[in-house]
């Protein structure tokens, strides 16, 4: 567990852990600057960048028209004249009006001159859905990020990871893309998952990208997941408790870099493997941990891998569809039985 | 009164268009070694696309003679005048093209992606997507109270991409100091300006964003000198951002192999007789400002320069194969604000 002190607690959302990350590194660092829409007055979408505008003004905390390739594209240019920009992509679903800036330039202009221009950029980016907001506003997308290479990935699933995760990815010379699940955030217009909302220090402190973190420790099967579908893996596994079966929950923090090394040592303790992803199932994150095991050691699997990913599908708007699709606790019980049975035959 | 060149600055001008021009006729030949009699991409000491610059040398010297080393410029997919007027290492961005070891970014980049640190230099091959770049280094200036303007070059092209209205737009909004250079070579690969572009010219685009906007007919590079010159200095006063459109021309196709079918009869044979860098010359014979002998001696140290690189990169070795497997990242940890 990362969160189990327990003296002076102080209870942050992920929001709040967001922006106190921001604050502190601006405070010390001025070439940290933030853009994006409405992430000054407002202060954020979901929160992540409330107080910024009061406590460094509009020059360091901007206001962008509505044109995210200017300003992605603007972020990569003061990124390699020695600023630290973070920018926020308001809803991942928008990356499709300014990929080229992303995955074009932001992430291939430190290879393109071999390491003479450097891109020391945040995009921070909400992600997911369950809240019926269709299908251009609920996507993860954490695979199509993942899969281009020179760029970094960390997605939270609580708020002390959050701040850590900011903090190294403000301090990181590389891009990172920092993706947060709106479920998690802690706004109470969306609903939250309680278990995001955990002690914060307050003091600054990075949480090193790259490495994943054993949010519960077991022994019977391996369940590797992120953002949010830990907490649908803990509720699962607790459930699963009561049954006698003993469930480790891989809280991966980062997918690039991925932590191959956590994965197969927790496969290599329980022997089964399940991957709960709220990105679409088919060749995203689900396939490329499976993977990572199988091409290491298919022995150490006792039976099949399961996944319990977003069907390949456009996220519906309607509730019961939208509910039918999301990864949750039960689908994470069913595929289990399933898992024993295939392992028994 | 328009802004006028000083003989220095003319000469200067003249030696980097000859430059670049003796460099695109050595790379054009050497392009096609190994590609004859049958065309592939794929062989000859330089592989891939070749987008050479031939007659829009004018574009480049005229804005870039503006420029010092701090300031930037992000170019093109067709970027070697751009380069060259900026003072890119000449030896190693040939051997970036020739995809050598010792090139600017080891062989990772290649002839569309010339980046020089050092005189802030930075291209995309991705048509018009180099705008938002060069606002954000603008406002990297500005925000730290540094010197320097950022010049973002473009083709008419370029100007029908939603980059460009947000370029535009934002630079506006945050008053900048960038200049945004249109090279109109009339012609988007086999399209023609007419039959894109709502606006006969798109330098009255600028209206919609609130920034001043030149049209330079003819290539002139005196004239171009003028409008750039006016149009940085405005940006270096803090006074916000300009676009300029140049009429130039593409006096080589699109790219090395392009039969150039779409063009009418007679226009590129007209366009050869305008050749901006035998007109400049003829102007700096008639104002006498240098002698035929001093031109010949610019001329001879061009082409020595070029014959330079040029060497220097073909015999330069190869890349390590395995190093393709470096330097998508930047390994090593970062210095703090406070370390």
């Amino acid at each position: 567990m990362t969160t189990e002190v327990k003296e002076n607690e102080r209870k942050l959302t992920i929001a709040r852990a967001m922006a106190e990350a921001l604050s502190q590194e601006m405070r010390i660092d001025p070439r940290v600057f933030v853009m994006g829409e409405d992430i000054g007055a407002l202060g954020g979408v979901y929160g992540n960048t409330r107080g910024l505008l009061e406590e460094f003004g509009a020059e360091r905390v901007r206001d962008t028209p509505i044109s995210e390739t200017a300003f992605v594209g603007a972020a990569v240019g003061a990124a390699q004249d020695g600023m630290r920009p973070v920018v926020e992509l308001m809803f991942v679903d928008f990356f499709g009006v300014c990929f080229d800036a992303i995955y074009n330039l932001m992430a291939k202009n430190t290879y393109f001159s071999n390491g003479s221009f450097r891109v020391p950029m945040v995009l921070m980016t909400s992600t997911g859905g369950g809240y019926s907001d269709g299908g251009q506003h609920s996507q993860c997308l954490y695979g199509t990020f993942a899969h281009l290479p020179g760029m970094k990935v960390v997605a939270p699933s609580n708020a002390y990871d959050a701040k850590g995760l900011m903090t190294a990815a403000l301090r990181e010379d590389n891009p990172v893309v920092f993706m947060y699940h709106k479920g998690l955030q802690g706004m109470g217009w969306l609903g939250t998952e309680r278990g995001a909302t955990v002690h914060v220090p307050s003091d600054p402190y990075e949480v090193e990208i790259g490495k994943a973190a054993i949010a519960r420790e077991g022994s019977d099967l391996t369940i590797v997941s992120v953002g949010i579908g830990v907490h649908h893996a803990l509720r699962a596994a607790e459930q699963l408790e009561g049954e006698g079966i003993s469930v480790e929950v891989v809280d991966l923090r980062s997918l690039v870099p991925l932590d191959r090394e956590a994965i197969r040592t927790s496969v290599a303790k329980t022997g089964r493997l399940m991957v709960v992803d709220e990105d679409y199932h088919s060749f995203g994150m689900s396939g490329e941990i499976i993977a990572t095991v199988a091409e290491h050691d298919p022995a150490m699997l006792k039976a099949p891998p399961a996944r319990v990913a977003f069907p390949d599908v456009p996220i519906p708007f309607a509730r019961v569809m939208e509910r039918y699709c999301l990864p949750d606790a039960d689908k994470i019980v069913t595929a289990w039985r399933t898992m024993q049975l295939r392992e028994r035959t | 009164m328009t802004m006028q060149p000083t003989t220095a600055q003319k000469l200067w001008m003249y030696e980097k268009m000859v430059t670049s021009r003796r460099f695109e006729e050595a790379i054009a030949r050497i392009y096609l070694e190994g590609k004859q009699p049958v065309f592939n991409m794929a062989n000859g000491p330089i592989p891939g696309e070749m987008h050479l610059s031939d007659g829009q040398e004018p574009c480049a010297v005229g804005v870039c003679v503006h420029l010092s080393a701090e300031d930037v410029v992000t170019a093109t997919h067709r970027p070697h005048h751009q380069a060259i007027a900026k003072d890119v290492d000449l030896k190693r961005m040939a051997a970036e093209i020739f995809g050598k070891q010792t090139g600017l970014s080891g062989g990772r980049g290649g002839h569309m992606h010339l980046f020089d640190p050092a005189v802030n230099f930075a291209c995309s091959g991705i048509v018009g997507q180099g705008l938002g770049p060069a606002v954000g280094a603008a406002l990297s200036r500005k925000m730290q109270g540094k010197p320097g303007v950022a010049v973002a070059y473009i083709g008419e092209g370029a100007a029908n991409q939603g980059a460009f209205h947000e370029a535009l737009n934002l630079a506006s909004v945050w008053k900048l100091p960038v200049v945004f250079v249109i090279e109109d070579n009339a012609w988007g690969i086999s399209v023609s300006k007419m039959t894109s572009t709502a606006v006969p010219h798109n330098h009255v685009r600028a209206d919609a964003y609130a920034m001043p906007g030149h049209r330079v007919e003819n290539n002139d590079t005196l004239a171009i000198f003028a409008v750039a010159g006016e149009a940085i200095e405005r940006a270096r006063a803090g006074d916000g951002p300009s676009l300029i459109e140049i009429e130039t021309s593409r006096l080589a196709g699109h790219f090395m192999g392009d039969a150039e079918g779409y063009r009418p009869n007679g226009e590129k044979d007209a366009l050869v007789a305008k050749d901006p860098i035998p007109a400049f010359r003829r102007h700096i014979l008639e104002t006498g400002e240098a002698g035929e002998d001093e031109l010949l001696a610019i001329e001879k140290a061009a082409s020595k320069a070029v014959d330079e690189a040029i060497a220097f990169a073909r015999h330069s070795p190869d890349p390590e194969p395995a190093d393709a497997l470096t330097g998508v990242f930047i390994e090593a940890k970062p210095q703090g604000a406070d370390a």
